[in-house]
Order: C-alpha cells, then structure tokens, then sequence
C-alpha cells in the first residue's frame, strides 16, 4: 500500500474512534439513555440531564483538541507535514 | 443613570469600537473582501469564528428557548457544539488543503460542473437568507425593547443598521471586529448570569450554581426547587421535559450538528488560516470560546425561569397583581411581545398550564435573556450591557452570513459563470447589491417570522444539513462520487425537507401559504419541521449513492483531486496581506 493511503486509513481511524466517543457523550448519555442515567444524581444535576445541557459540550471540546493533537502526530509519522 | 441613557452609552460606545476597528483594516481586493488574507492564528480565527457562530439565536433566543422547553432544550445546546466535532474531522482540514474561497466553488470543482455550483448557490442562499430572518427577530427584539418601540419597528431600525455595518466592511474589517465582538458579547452574557447565580446559589460559577442547592437556607437543589414549582402549576418537569419524544430529539440534534458543518459562513472561515494543521487547531479554539456560553446558556435559561415563576406566580396559592407589576413588564407590554388578559377579572396575574385560566396570554421566548438581568432586579448598566451584546451576536453573524450570499452570487455566479471577465469592482458593487437584497427579503419575512429566533435557525440549520454537508463529505470521502449522484442527491434532500418545512410553515415561510393541511402536524414519525434536516440528509446520502452506480466514475484527474486534498503535504501557500 502505498504512504497516502496508509496515511489515510490511519487518519479515518482516528477520525471513527473520536465519533464513537461524540456519539455516546451526546446522542447516548444525553438522549437515548439519559432517563437511566437520571437515576444518579451529580449534585443537583440528575445525570442524564448533565449530560446533555453540560458533559456533552466539555467531552467536545477535549475530543477536537485531541484530534487536532493527534492528526498532526500522524501529519509527521507519514511524511505529509506540511511545510 | 436612566436605563435609556445608559443603554445608548453602552451600545454606542461598543459600535463605535466597531466601526473604529472596520475603518482602520479596511478591504481593499476581492481576496481580502471575501477571506481575509489568510494569515490569522489560529486562537485569533477561533475567536473570531465563535463571533461569527453565536448569533441572535444563540445569544438571544437559545437561554429563553431552554427557559420553556427545560431539559428539550438540550438539542440546541449540543446540536450547536456537537457540530463542530464533525467540522473540524471531517470537513475543515480538506477544503483548506484545496484552498479556495467558496463553498459553491468547491462542490463545482470537485464534481466538475458548473450546474452542481449553481445548484449549491441556490441551496446556500436558502439557508443563509432562512438564518438572516433568525437574525432579525433576534435584532428586532433588541431593538424595540432598547427604544420602546413597536416590534415592527425594532426591525425596520435593525435593517437598517445591518445595512451600513454589513455593506459597509469587508471579512477582514470584520474578522478583527469580530474578535471585539466576541468579547463584548461574552462578557455581556456572563455578568448576569454570574451576579443571578451568586444571588439564588451563592455559586459565582454559572455551570456550578446551576447544580447547587438554594442560598435561601432550605437546602433544596434550584434544578428540584424549579421542578416541583412548575409542577404545582401543571407544567411539566424542567428537567425531564422532553421535547415531543426521544426520536424527535435524536434528529433534531443531528440535524442541528450536521448542518454546523454545512453552514457556509462558518466553513469559508477555515479557508482563512495558513495551513491544515491550523484549520485543526481553530476548530478546537472556535469549540473553546462556544462552550464558554454554551455551558453558561442552561443556567441563565433554568435561572431565568425560576425568577419569572418567583416574581408572578411563585406557588399556585400566590399571584402577583397585576398594577403591581414591575417596571420591566411594562416595558416590554409596549413591545407586544408580552401580552397579559385578566380572563377571570380578579386583577391578578395567574400564570399557569392551562390555556383556559392562563393569563399572560404572550410571552415572546426571545425577550428572555434580555429581561432577565430586569427580572433579577440587577444594576441598569448590567441591563444595557446585555443589549450591547445581543446586538454584537446579531450584527457579526448577520455580516457574515450576508458575505457568505454576496460572495456565491458574485464571485461563483457571476465572476465564476456567467461574467468572467467581471473587473475587480464591480464584482465588489454587485456583491453590495446582493447583500441589500438579502436584508430587504429577510427583514420583510421576519416581521412574521415561521419561529423565535433559534427555531427559525434552527430550519436554516436544516437546509444546509440535507443539501450542503452531504455533498461536502462525499466529495472529500467518496472518490467514486461523481456529478450525477451529488446533484440527484442535493436536490432530493432539499426539496424533501423544503416540502415538509413549507408544508408546516407556509411557502417561504408566509402562513397563509400552507398546503396539505389535513396531513396534521409532525406526521412524518412525530419529527417537527426544525429537526427534519437529518431525514433530508439521509435522503441526500440515499439518492446519490443509487444514482452513482447507474452513471459515469468521475473522471481521472477529479479522483486524483480527492487524494491530493485528503494530504496535508504541498498545499497552496496562504495569501499574504
């Protein structure tokens, strides 16, 4: 396989593992199962609750940076920095 | 000081900065009109791509929304962040290493037509002239709270308003202005919700007085306290209130974060930075600066909430009277955005559930935010900072959603298509009339708007959603996808959502122009109009996978394009300014 491609099957990893994480910070824990989660309380927060008015911005915003972290770990291993 | 006075000071003071900083860097080439040179770092452009993001909707209209809706309110805030996860992955980073200035241009490029850019012209003005009627409520309400006047009338004023800044500047004026902009409006939404949550919590931390118990001593958490008050009134639960089921709040979710990522004002912001690795980087810093208000939104709208029912209907024992009202509800009576009947002649305000016995018979949920530090009882020049603030949010998104139009009538169909060899000003001129127009169509439609402020949005969110974010992801991750399917797929989307959001809303959003009204409301699996754009999105991706395997691969130099964008290496250098 040649150096492009492997570098891009490497970077839609990386890129399907954050989504993973996006999908259940927000559509999971905050929607489908937050009346579950409701049940254990953070506070006065309910959990599920948390979740989709406060956890599931916070894990966004860790999630881009550790993209971004990563992505151009992976720009330098292949060879395709930019200059 | 008188509250006029001081609200003419404090909104006068923060334009002129504006103005200030539009005359000292002002556009002087089209590539500085439309992206501003790109040379700006990273925390710089995020600061300023945030600006750009949080509209009237999110300032104005988003805390009121939650107010009503409680825990249903959630899909616009993580809608609205969540998006951004998508555009730093799977968007940002390529369509900069392919470096040019519109959205329309890449999708004529890549799919090696000049029908599929006009056809994304079209789907682009759509959604960017839906989002300017959001922008416009949101600018009316400010503006006939601050003058006392008329709501009608606010938004003439607004219009008018938008017109000189707007037309006025180009992106680069706007990119630093925009950097002023955010930090006025940040600052403006946290002072309040920083003095109303000491006040109820003695928690100066917004995100974390919202999870605390009650500084009157009772020890009860607010989130329970505001529960169990709307539930004497009959209200539902603030904190279970889902937002008509669980399916309906899935979809409008993803169809709020898909279309962050189809929006192109917000996408044409990550062409403005020096390399790939710094459209990842302001992605990120962009995120930073929304989730500041984003996170502080649900206490101001819980918090908000709780100190309306406190000061007219605290139990359903107690009412206020109404010729005791308080000065803020008489202003905004004269608006006529907030309407008391005494239906059983007792001369007291009963604010309950029931439509039959509630008297405030209008409460516009985009006054919200703006009477709420009244509401409070805080100091006048906190009020007048709160305008200042939401009229920063509005002016800077409007701006650039009015660039975003004049550019993909300009620079892609006329200098692109049908007048090449336009000269520099007069693509400039004509770029300024198209922006005129904008306002004028979307001024007139937000008399009337189809929402609040962040539900009309939340319908442009939907448009850019079915037809623009589909196309984009499948130019970058599908070397197969060739003109046929995306324009099949484009058109299926939009005009599958347009069917369902006009056939609610009227044509264009004109409520005399419904159709097909015995279908009932929400028929299509209880999905409201606002959240229909992850169905039409879905179609987008259906339609234009079948039809990609009936035609033509694209042909080789347009799949060899794919791979060059999909590297960061040997990407076009920036261009200085």
């Amino acid at each position: 396989m040649s150096k492009h491609a492997s570098y891009w099957r490497a970077n839609l990893r990386l890129v399907f593992g954050c989504l993973v994480v996006w999908f259940l910070a927000s559509f999971m824990f905050g929607i489908i199962f937050a009346e579950t989660l409701n049940g254990i309380r953070l506070g006065g927060y309910k959990l599920g609750f948390w979740f989709s008015q406060q956890g599931s911005i916070y894990s966004f915003v860790a999630l881009t940076f550790y993209y971004a972290w990563r992505a151009n770990q992976l720009d330098h291993e292949f060879g395709v920095r930019e200059k | 000081m008188e509250l006029k006075t001081l609200t003419y000071l404090v909104v006068g003071a923060t334009f002129a900065l504006y103005i200030g900083i539009a005359v000292w860097a002002r556009a002087k080439t089209t590539s500085d009109f439309y992206v501003a040179g790109k040379g700006i770092p990273p925390v710089l452009n995020g600061m300023a791509t945030a600006a750009d993001w949080m509209s009237a909707a999110s300032f104005i209209g988003m805390a009121g929304l939650i107010a009503f809706y409680g825990y249903g309110g959630s899909v616009f805030l993580m809608g609205w962040t969540g998006g951004y996860v998508l555009l730093a992955m799977l968007l940002a980073p390529y369509l900069r290493k392919y470096g040019k200035f519109t959205v329309p241009e890449f999708i004529g490029d890549r799919y090696y037509s000049n029908s599929a850019r006009i056809l994304a012209v079209i789907c682009l003005i759509i959604a960017s002239v839906t989002y300017v009627i959001g922008q416009m409520k949101g600018i009316g309400v400010a503006f006939s709270r601050f003058l006392e006047v008329e709501y009608a009338n606010g938004l003439y004023i607004g219009m008018g308003v938008v017109f000189i800044y707007a037309v006025l500047g180009g992106m680069k004026g706007i990119t630093y202005t925009q950097i002023a902009q955010y930090c006025v409006l940040i600052f403006a939404y946290t002072v309040p919700a920083v003095f109303i949550s000491l006040h109820l919590t003695g928690n100066p931390i917004p995100q974390l007085g919202l999870g605390s118990t009650m500084s009157d001593g009772s020890g009860v958490y607010l989130l329970d306290k505001l529960d169990s008050t709307l539930k004497g009134l009959g209200f539902p639960a603030y904190t279970t209130n889902t937002r008509i089921s669980t399916l309906n709040m899935v979809v409008y979710t993803m169809s709020l974060m898909i279309g962050t990522a189809g929006l192109p004002h917000v996408i044409m912001r990550f062409f403005t930075v020096p390399r790939v690795r710094d459209a990842r980087a302001s992605a990120a810093w962009a995120l930073v600066f929304i989730a500041t208000l984003y996170t502080v939104a649900p206490a101001v709208g819980a918090m908000a909430r709780m100190n309306l029912m406190d000061t007219i209907q605290p139990s359903a024992e107690t009412s206020l009277s109404y010729a005791e009202r308080p000065q803020w509800f008489k202003n905004w009576e004269k608006t006529g955005l907030l309407k008391f009947e005494d239906k059983n002649g007792d001369g007291k305000i009963q604010y309950v559930a029931d439509k039959e016995k509630n008297e405030m018979v209008k409460v516009d949920r985009d006054i919200m935010v703006l009477a709420n530090p009244e509401i409070a009882q805080l100091p006048n020049w906190v009020v007048a900072l709160v305008v200042a603030g939401g009229l920063a949010a509005a002016l800077s998104t409007a701006a650039g959603l009015l660039l975003a139009i004049a550019s993909s009538i300009s620079h892609d169909l006329l200098k692109g298509i049908f007048m090449p060899h336009i000269s520099e000003k007069s693509e400039l001129m004509y770029s300024r009339v198209s922006m005129a127009g904008a306002i004028a169509v979307a001024g007139y439609l937000g008399i009337h708007p189809p929402d609040f402020a962040a539900g009309t949005v939340a319908l442009a969110f939907g448009l850019a959603a079915s037809s623009i974010f589909p196309a984009l992801m499948m130019g970058i991750f599908s070397k197969k996808m060739n003109k046929e399917g995306a324009m099949a797929g484009m058109l299926a989307g939009i005009g599958i959502t347009l069917f369902y959001v006009f056939q609610h809303k009227g044509i264009f959003f004109i409520a005399d122009w419904k159709y097909l009204e015995g279908m009932g409301t929400n028929w299509f699996l209880g999905i409201e109009p606002n959240a229909f754009g992850a169905i039409g999105a879905v179609f987008n991706f259906a339609v234009a996978f079948v039809v990609v395997r009936f035609t033509d691969a694209p042909p080789e130099h347009i799949q060899h394009m794919v791979e060059e964008i999909r590297i960061p290496a040997g990407g076009t250098e920036a261009v200085e300014h």
